[in-house]
């Protein structure tokens, strides 16, 4: 099984990547999919700009994916990230996980997405809807508690 | 003689040091190419090295805690010995997904 790690500006389509990852075989019972979507709760935001660390990424994202590979017997395992001005509604960023069953496929996108978010390096900036560049959106400590569980 | 002592490294090396988000914005650059002491052990080291170049480098390592560093493109530690890493980044938490 080899992870498909993609690093794009583009959006994705989340029915082509299932169709991709299950073309030709009968053997996956599960695929858990994980979306992240730029979101704006105060009504406040343009977009969110993602800058990130090209060749990193795609290796960062490689090495969870091969620790998520080695804990659970799965057959497919897919990771695209997006970079550059992402607009609220927009795809940010898509994990999934196929397996026989459910389980594995589950906890490995939740795996996928807890290491994804504390080790993946990429950076959000917030653009706000009067014109003005805002701050860097500061980590959450709830990110690395949630990253952390998986060492317990 | 204690034959086991270390050899203290001597000279410079280049490296390319790149940075990201606020921390690219507080150095002034993306990245540069450094002559750095070959006697710098680890990411501290450098850390330290790189606060007495300039107030650009301290305002961007002023809580050196939060600041992340990275060898060669893995995460690494303060503590973590510099080796022969050729690119070394520095840039804030991550906050992607």
């Amino acid at each position: 099984m080899t992870p498909l790690i993609r690093i794009q500006r583009e959006d994705f389509s989340l029915q082509d990547e299932i169709d991709a990852l299950a073309a030709g075989r009968a053997d996956i019972g599960a695929v858990v999919s994980f979306i992240g979507l730029c979101r704006d709760e105060a009504g406040t935001l343009a977009a969110l700009e993602l800058e990130h660390y090209p060749g990193m990424a795609e290796a960062e994202i490689g090495r969870v994916a091969a620790e998520a590979a080695a804990r659970w017997p799965l057959i497919g395992l897919v990771a695209i990230h997006r970079y550059g001005l992402i607009r609220p509604g927009e795809q940010i960023v898509l994990v999934l996980a196929a397996s026989v069953h459910r389980r594995a496929a589950f906890e490995a996108a939740d795996f996928m997405m807890d290491y994804l978010k504390t080790r993946a390096p990429f950076w959000k900036r917030e653009h706000r809807a009067d014109g003005t560049l805002g701050g860097w959106v500061e980590a959450k400590a709830d990110d690395d508690d949630a990253a952390e569980r998986w060492n317990r | 003689m204690n034959a086991a002592a270390p050899i203290p490294a001597t000279g410079t090396r280049p490296v390319r040091l790149v940075y990201f988000a606020w921390v690219r914005e507080r150095v002034g650059m993306a990245d540069e190419t450094l002559d750095v002491p070959a006697d710098l052990a680890t990411v501290a080291d450098l850390v330290r090295w790189l606060k007495a170049r300039g107030e650009n480098y301290q305002a961007a390592f002023a809580n050196e805690a939060v600041v992340r560093a990275a060898l060669d493109q893995v995460h690494a530690k303060p503590d973590s010995p510099l080796g022969n890493a050729r690119e070394i980044a520095f840039f804030p938490p991550m906050t992607g997904g």
